[in-house]
């Protein structure tokens, strides 16, 4: 047996970030502390590397270890994307580690493991592989999710992640293995003919399929799969909080549609239902409970829960009755917008918690950022921004997001999930709005003066001007954005 | 060369919040008021030439910036639309906006966030005239929530106010709903014709079914509602007096709370198709032109009264759409951003000169201290109230004839009953600072003095304007802004009641009679029998109670909305923070019992077998001891290694050759 070159070629940038990965954890006990920062910047730069290979090889649709893996347009998305989110988190947390005193440099191997089980994942096109890849992604995130392993809150988060991990991923597992015994494989394309002949009321299919639905809801942290998110959310480092919020809940939104469109593409009766069930009731708890928070990641940590319930309206789209090809596919490119931007705000935000610092921790209490305007000027106007733009105002790209996706709603006769969508959004005007509140209208206390401080590094002013730059020009000027996401959600047409 | 002029108007102001926002701490904050009053000019001066051009010319066009989306079949660009009614819009935008700004120079003196202030106002001016001059849908939304985020932020410019966040707040979310309705709206039109540009939306308008058209008309109506303070989304109107008065005649009186009836007018096309919608708009002015009337009647801060009366006149102009009066409509707008800024910044001025005192019933006397401040509040008053020949006469008097005249006698009498009150609350007040006896806090009474030029000339001048701004409008129904905006406020298909003379005379004398009688009422009960007011409160107090507390809208919509969704959200908080750690403990428990069973199989049988194997591996040990630094991350990285060396020996086993 060999493996062919081209099959390696194909995946060439998940061999780099892997090969970097090990050269990073090798590299790591013989580098003296005062140089650990080269690490970052290597890891980075195979990041970099590979950005440049995946964009130029977008318009390919190539197929490698025997149908295992997919490389198309979509894949490539999603991957950009990733490659974007762990080089900002990379470089976020050069500082931020040393600010929480964890500055170990396998942290960054385990970003560049956990960045390469989301790559597996989003261009998996057998099921097993992307089981892989969701293993892959998530063991490091558990480890990371305890990083501060002095800290009970850490060790606690990376315990329930761990356990609730694993207990989806044994779901998932099951749902594999019932599948494969009405398929005889694990392959999408193998499984949709085998879904297709077995019709719309097959038991054997619908429960796998359920299974799926809930191991990948487990995953994009949907109602009522949620509960592990805020818990995780809060008591992990705020970098790695990043990294699950947004990296991790864009591939896995990625591998779930791939899964729910290629392989049960012909039974969208059967998933459409619990899918909309699931997205109403996401952004109902998401925003609601959001309400009464007063612990800024425990509210970031909902408010990532509600825009996956936004994201998940997209699939609504795509899987209601009668959508055509067009609309469903918009449905699908919709997504992928709504990911992206979310993923440019959400980092955005929980920057600024990570780097405001009050005594030795983060300031993650909603009243640390009391008259922070009249503090930290810039860093207040940052926040706003981001808050607009979770919001949903315009011109901001949280606008663009919405827009795009209630509009495909409303072009698939939805337009009644539009207006679920849009009031819940109001709703949240007030949570995020009460950060700007509390920023710009309350006056700090005499303490908070000294107490607080921003740990402005370079690295982390490169973070914020990339997240605030996404969700600025992406709301002036989003048309590339568009074109490209409409250009790679082609496939499902 | 024009098109340029036409890009300039909202690009000055947004120089100035750039440069203000970016610069605005190297700089003193006087110059940062002067940047921010000039751009405004500026931008009137541009809206100026514009308007000659349209009065010369008369032609509309389109002026596109730049393609803002593309994709798919959404194609959107940041384009202008200047037609008589963009027109109309850009000056009251501009040119009020200009004399606000000019006065809270004055005004905002000496306050802490003067440059913010100023910031935020020129943000706001951009986000207006952007809403005013979109040429498609998503362009006026955009300013549509630019102006809802400023009015946020100015409402809650006081930083020490807890009660000025929770407006600001309020304001805000109960606006989002409104907002929520004309995002749907935007998206049904969108579907409908593949387009969002209103001149290709309107040519082919006749394409809609009645049915759809109503759908879009009332989820446009929603919008308006929340921005223009109709029932049911008034209440947070009355809130938003927390912020800064020059804020509240900008944005709550004169512009921004104007945008809904605006709103209404632009899709006139799409409201004429759907009659249903647009009596609708028509019953819910008239309503809601009677009911903040009545709560205008017992109000003590001076503010609040004059937000009540906002809300009603914006009754007076959704009424005036309802009936298919258009240009009336448009031409209340006007008079009303003249006399209603007047009334607000001589508020302010009012409230400068007794120490920030805002309760009506701890002024009285001021006549004589403030005599300029006094004119021209009279002026104001006078103007709202329906006296002729000042500017809210006659937009007044051309809603309620048109309410008569198109048979629609309920809303005629809501109209004339709302003049009535609104003349009577308008005296009082009037009466309560002005005249009788001071009842200024003796601290506060030796320090009255007048304001200074910078408040008081634009007070003049917006004086001025509400005394002729009128003029506008004569003849009635034939007065030079009828002619103005015929081609783009007239109903489509509406029949022409031919109104004889006598009918429209007859119509004035009773609109002065109701002006009059409520001055009259107001005089008595205020000035002539001091004592009386009092009584009549106390005879009825259930009556005054309720509208006292505003009829407990607040309360209820508490009750109704606000209180449920958090108890809701604190139930899910604790089921998500409670449930999750008992399955970890549960699992803990597990883990415990299981490892109990397996340390004793480890014990007694796993070590067993590896001390005899650790004896042996002793030997070796040492020559490892350099490499066991204790760092579990080192055994990673061996492991790693040792992974790599595995797979290759593999590799090579099974395909016969190398890879590396």
């Amino acid at each position: 047996m060999t493996i062919p070159l081209a099959d390696l070629v194909t995946i060439l940038p998940e061999m780099i970030v892997v090969f970097a990965a090990c050269v990073l954890l090798v590299l790591d006990p013989i580098t003296p502390p005062s140089k650990k920062d080269w690490l970052a910047w290597m890891s980075l730069g195979a990041l970099v590397v590979c950005f440049f290979i995946t964009g130029a090889t977008m318009n390919d649709r190539v197929f490698a270890f025997s149908d295992l893996v997919v490389v198309d347009a979509y894949a490539s998305f999603w991957k950009l994307l990733l490659y974007l989110v762990s080089g900002l988190t990379i470089l976020l947390s050069m500082t931020y580690l040393k600010e929480e005193g964890i500055d170990l440099a396998e942290f960054y191997g385990l970003i560049l493991l956990s960045l390469t089980g989301m790559m597996v994942m989003v261009s998996g096109a057998d099921l097993l592989v992307i089981y892989l890849g969701i293993e892959l992604m998530s063991i490091p995130l558990y480890i990371m999710a305890g990083f501060k392993r002095f800290e009970a809150r850490s060790i606690e988060a990376s315990a329930k992640y761990f356990i609730l991990g694993s207990f989806s991923s044994g779901i998932l597992l099951y749902g594999i293995s019932l599948l494969y015994g009405a398929a005889g494989s694990t392959r999408l394309a193998d499984i949709a003919v085998a879904v297709d002949a077995r019709g719309l009321e097959d038991p054997l299919v619908l429960i796998a399929m359920m299974l799926l639905i809930v191991g990948f809801g487990f995953k994009v942290a949907a109602v009522p799969f949620h509960m592990w998110t805020p818990d995780v959310y809060q008591g992990a480092p705020t970098s790695v909080t990043i990294f699950m919020a947004v990296a991790s809940k864009a591939a896995s939104f990625g591998a779930f549609l791939r899964v729910l469109l290629e392989a049960f593409g012909g039974v969208k009766p059967n998933w459409n239902g619990p899918i909309l069930v699931i997205c109403i009731g996401t952004l109902v708890l998401g925003n609601i409970v959001a309400v009464v928070q007063t612990n800024i990641k425990r509210m970031l940590a909902y408010s990532s829960i509600a825009h996956a319930g936004y994201a998940l309206v997209g699939l609504v789209v795509v899987g209601w009755a009668g959508t055509e090809g067009a609309v469903a596919s918009r449905g699908v490119s919709s997504v992928m917008l709504y990911l992206a931007i979310y993923s440019f705000m959400t980092l955005g935000a929980f920057s600024i918690v990570a780097i405001l610092r009050r005594g030795g921790l983060e300031g993650e209490e909603l009243e640390d950022f009391t008259g922070l305007s009249k503090r930290h000027k810039g860093a207040a106007f940052l926040m706003l921004l981001f808050m607009v733009s979770l919001a949903g105002i315009p011109p901001t790209a949280g606008f663009i997001a919405k827009l795009y996706l209630f509009m495909a709603a409303v072009d698939a006769g939805l337009a009644w999930l539009a207006v679920v969508g849009l009031v819940f959004a109001a709703v949240s005007a007030f949570f995020y709005l009460r950060v700007v509140m509390v920023m710009y209208m309350r006056e700090p206390s005499a303490t908070q003066e000294i107490e607080t401080r921003l740990a402005l590094t370079p690295t982390t002013t490169v973070v914020l001007a990339c997240a605030v730059a996404g969700v600025v020009l992406l709301g002036i000027y989003p048309s590339p954005l568009i074109s490209v996401t409409t250009f790679a959600a082609i496939p499902f047409r | 060369m024009s098109d340029l002029l036409v890009i300039l108007i909202p690009v000055f102001p947004l120089l100035a919040v750039l440069l203000n926002g970016l610069l605005g701490h190297r700089y003193s904050p006087a110059l940062a008021g002067q940047i921010g009053c000039g751009s405004v000019g500026l931008s009137f001066l541009c809206s100026l030439v514009v308007l000659g051009e349209m009065v010369s010319t008369g032609t509309t066009r389109e002026v596109i910036a730049y393609t803002w989306i593309f994709g798919g079949d959404l194609n959107v660009n940041l384009g202008f639309l200047i037609d008589p009614l963009t027109t109309v819009m850009l000056l009251v935008v501009t040119g009020v906006g200009f004399l606000i700004h000019v006065y809270s120079v004055g005004y905002m003196h000496g306050e802490e966030g003067y440059t913010r202030f100023f910031t935020y106002m020129n943000l706001f001016t951009v986000s207006m005239l952007l809403l005013v001059m979109g040429n498609n849908y998503l362009v006026l939304f955009i300013g549509w929530e630019g102006v809802g985020l400023c009015s946020y932020l100015l409402i809650g410019y006081y930083f020490d106010r807890i009660s000025a966040a929770k407006a600001a707040t309020k304001a805000f979310v109960v606006n989002r709903i409104g907002d929520a309705g004309f995002l749907l709206a935007i998206f049904l039109v969108f579907v409908n014709f593949k387009s969002l540009d209103y001149t290709i939306v309107f040519s082919q308008v006749d394409q809609l079914s009645t049915e759809m058209a109503t759908a879009i008309a009332f989820c446009l109506l929603i919008g308006a509602i929340g921005k223009s303070a109709q029932i049911p989304l008034y209440i947070w109107l009355p809130d938003a007096m927390e912020g800064p008065t020059p804020v509240s005649a900008l944005i709550h009186a004169a512009t921004m709370v104007t945008a809904g009836v605006y709103m209404v007018v632009r899709n006139h096309v799409l409201f004429d198709m759907a009659p249903v919608a647009l009596i609708t708009v028509g019953w819910i002015g008239g309503v809601t032109a009677l009911f903040a009337a009545t709560i205008g009647l017992v109000q003590n801060d001076i503010k609040r009264v004059l937000a009540y009366s906002t809300v009603s006149q914006l009754g007076y102009m959704f009424l005036a759409c309802g009936v298919g009066a258009y240009i009336a409509a448009i031409f209340h707008l006007v008079t009303h951003a003249f006399f209603k800024a007047l009334l607000f910044l001589s508020a302010g001025s009012v409230i400068h000169a007794v120490g920030g005192e805002q309760d009506i019933r701890k002024m009285g006397g001021l006549w004589s201290k403030i005599p300029r401040t006094h004119g021209v509040f009279l002026v104001g008053t006078l103007a709202i109230a329906g006296i002729p020949p000042l500017a809210g006469f006659w937009s007044k008097d051309e809603i309620m004839a048109h309410a008569f005249v198109n048979g629609e006698y309920g809303l005629y009498l809501m109209a004339a009953i709302g003049a009535l009150l609104t003349a009577f609350y308008m005296f009082r007040l009037t009466y309560l600072i002005f005249y009788g006896q001071s009842r200024v806090d003796p601290k506060v009474e030796h320090h009255i003095h007048e304001s200074p030029p910078m408040m008081t000339v634009p007070l003049i001048v917006l004086a001025f304007l509400a005394i002729v701004g009128g003029f506008l409008g004569v003849p009635p129904e034939h007065g030079w802004i009828h002619g103005f905006l015929a081609g783009v406020a007239t109903p489509a298909g509406a029949e022409v009641h031919e109104v004889s003379f006598g009918l429209l005379v007859g119509l004035m004398g009773i609109a002065i009679l109701i002006a009059v009688s409520g001055w009259g009422v107001a005089h008595y009960l205020y000035s002539a029998r001091p004592r009386a007011a009092e009584d009549w409160a106390a005879r009825a107090p259930g009556a005054y109670g309720t509208l006292l507390n505003k009829y407990y809208v607040d309360e209820l919509y508490d009750w109704m909305f606000v209180e449920p969704c958090k108890r809701l959200g604190r139930i899910w908080d604790w089921v998500d923070s409670n449930i999750i750690d008992r399955m970890v403990r549960a699992v803990g428990r597990m883990v415990d019992l299981g490892s109990a069973g397996s340390t004793w199989f480890e014990k007694h049988v796993i070590y067993g077998a590896a001390n005899v194997i650790g004896f042996g591996n002793h030997l070796v040990a040492w020559s490892w001891r350099k490499l066991q630094s204790g760092m579990v991350h080192h055994y990673a990285a061996m492991i790693v290694v040792g992974l790599f060396l595995l797979v290759h020996f593999l590799l090579i086993w099974l395909t016969g050759k190398s890879v590396l």
